[in-house]
């Protein structure tokens, strides 16, 4: 329908990247501003991969949508590790793949635990995941969430880019207070709604203020660094063995994050990789260092370091991540508003999913909202049906399988910091010929272990793991 | 090897002309604060002591907006709204 508060560069912001905007520009957005309507039947605030799913699906559904977004074009302030899953976002948009800017499907997945100078391997290969319907994708966002807002803006949504929601409007009745609309930081920039669709992100300032978050603490969230890395022509498909055009995905637990609860990352992307390492908050506050030193330790390891030889580092991106899981999911619904995505806190840690579960989140409240419409209410009654649909969901199925995962792993330091390394020696001792014979290699290697750690322990450990994760 | 300066040189930043980042109470970064973790949990580094004046210089410019002081700070003593509309980090890639 209309693009307002966009660039008049926006088509050719490659080129513009680099140039500072014009105030005569501000003021243009400005004077746009003025003609966008007071009224709409739906407000999206963020167009992330949640904000994005629900837009497109409302409009689509024939909602009058307006999708708000604080950057200076979708995307612009968006990050995340690098996937992106295609079953959500085929569900969203069919067949997206063949127009949409993606970097490599994955027909990979590595998982390797490191320990100083040494790294334990385990992973899956299967080239069927390079055909259709393919698995996931590496993207970057604010390539792939560019396109899907000029998607959103086809199917009918309005999108107003440059402005930030600071707070709400409500419509005060004898027995409850309603979510009626949202205040932006525009000049007279009060916008009415029947219903408001929180998708801010992992910071989630207006989740808060509307009390249905409580304040998050450090234990609740991780903080996530990431550089994007060019790497010679060739070089991905050489150092990661994969046919052209082929992606591999590699998770990195132990000391990749110096013991900390936490995991890192390489992605591969068409020509550059995507590196990054998360940990929680509180652990990195305990061990006074900055999430940057962790990241660039993790890239001098020995198993790391060859992947990224003769690369140029293009850019280095930020992002808090919700690990609070299960227990801290906020109230998701309430008279006339909706949380979806991070902001409520649908992120699954041990599964490293986050963009799929916000989609889907994206995607459910959409369709409560277009129900809700064709009975002209959207009080908490009626949005309730998101919470249910959710719960029927893989989202919260998954959240609820894994709801004591983040306390088990903040209080058990052990598997990031012990058992890398007793796995290290382990391996190094049988796999080392010396002429040892086998039998008293294992005897060598249970003995050390169970001096590291008592064989209850050790049980306990198993048991709980299983238990958590199993 | 980079170093962080390096890196946050080579994101864009449309920086606005007032902060969106305030420390609400300078004592208590001075008093109550012993380890100050603004000054190193925040990955761009933007949280710096200055012994001179016994308070935090909030380098807000180079912000990467992801809101880790907010929750890390020990004594909930950060205000951060979202810069304004068009102002701020502006990711090429994400």
């Amino acid at each position: 329908m209309a693009l307002w508060g966009m660039n008049a560069s926006f088509k050719n912001r490659e080129e513009s990247f680099m140039t500072v905007q014009e105030p005569t520009q501000q003021q243009l957005n400005q004077e746009r501003w003025r003609d966008v309507p007071l009224e709409f039947e739906a407000i999206v605030v963020g167009a992330g991969p949640a904000g994005l799913a629900a837009a497109y699906t409302l409009a689509k559904g024939g909602v009058k949508t307006l999708l708000i977004e604080r950057g200076d074009f979708p995307g612009s302030k968006n990050v995340m590790g690098g996937i992106l899953y295609s079953y959500p976002t085929h569900q969203v948009i069919s067949d997206f793949w063949k127009e949409a800017p993606l970097e490599r499907p994955i027909v990979e997945q590595r998982a390797w635990l490191l320990a100083e100078e040494s790294v334990v391997t385990i992973g899956f290969k299967d080239p069927g995941f390079y055909e259709e319907p393919y698995n996931n994708f590496s993207v970057f966002r604010s390539r792939f969430d560019r396109w899907m807002a000029n998607k959103t803006v086809e199917a009918g949504a309005t999108l107003i880019t440059e402005t930030v929601v600071t707070d709400f409007l409500f419509e005060e009745r004898a027995d409850r207070r309603k979510v009626a609309g949202v205040v932006t930081n525009r000049d007279h920039g009060e916008i009415r709604a029947q219903v408001v669709l929180i998708c801010e992100g992992a910071n989630s300032i207006l989740t808060q203020r509307l009390g249905l978050q409580e304040d998050l603490s450090p234990g609740d969230l991780a903080v996530g660094v990431k550089e994007v890395i060019a790497l010679p022509k060739g070089a991905i498909e050489d150092r990661f063995n994969v046919e052209k055009g082929q992606g591999v995905t590699i998770e990195l637990i132990g000391e990749s994050t110096q013991g900390m609860f936490g995991m890192g990352w390489i992605y591969t992307n068409k020509d550059t990789l995507s590196i990054g390492v998360g940990v929680m908050i509180n652990q990195l506050s305990r061990s006074g260092m900055n999430p940057n030193t962790v990241l660039e330790k993790m890239k001098q390891h020995p198993a790391v370091r060859p992947l990224l030889t003769g690369g140029e580092t293009k850019e280095y991106l930020a992002k808090i991540i919700p690990e609070g899981g299960y227990h801290q999911v906020p109230k998701l619904y309430d008279h006339g508003v909706l949380i979806c995505g991070d902001a409520a806190m649908l992120v699954n840690g041990v599964h490293r999913e986050g963009s799929n579960l916000a989609m889907t989140s994206g995607k459910l409240a959409a369709e409560t909202v277009i129900e809700a419409k064709k009975k002209g209410d959207f009080s908490s009654v009626t949005l309730k049906a998101y919470h249910d649909r959710l719960q029927d969901s893989f989202v919260l199925k998954d959240l609820k399988k894994y709801e004591n995962a983040s306390a088990l792993f903040q209080s058990n330091p052990h598997f990031f910091t012990l058992y890398p390394k007793l796995a290290r020696y382990s391996a190094r001792e049988l796999f080392t010929v010396d002429n040892v014979s086998k039998k008293d290699k294992q005897k060598k290697i249970w003995h050390e272990v169970t001096s590291r750690r008592g064989i209850w322990n050790i049980a306990g450990d198993m048991y709980r793991l299983w238990r958590t994760l199993g | 090897m980079h170093t962080l300066e390096d890196k946050l040189f080579l994101v864009r930043f449309q920086p606005d002309d007032h902060s969106h980042i305030h420390i609400n109470n300078k004592e208590l970064c001075q008093h109550d604060c012993p380890d100050k973790p603004c000054t190193y949990i925040c990955p761009a580094k933007v949280y710096e002591w200055n012994e001179e004046v016994k308070a935090i210089n909030v380098g807000y410019e180079g912000c990467l907006e992801c809101g880790t002081c907010r929750y890390g700070c020990p004594r909930d003593n950060i205000h951060w709204v979202n810069p304004r509309g068009g102002f701020g980090v502006m990711y090429k890639f994400g």
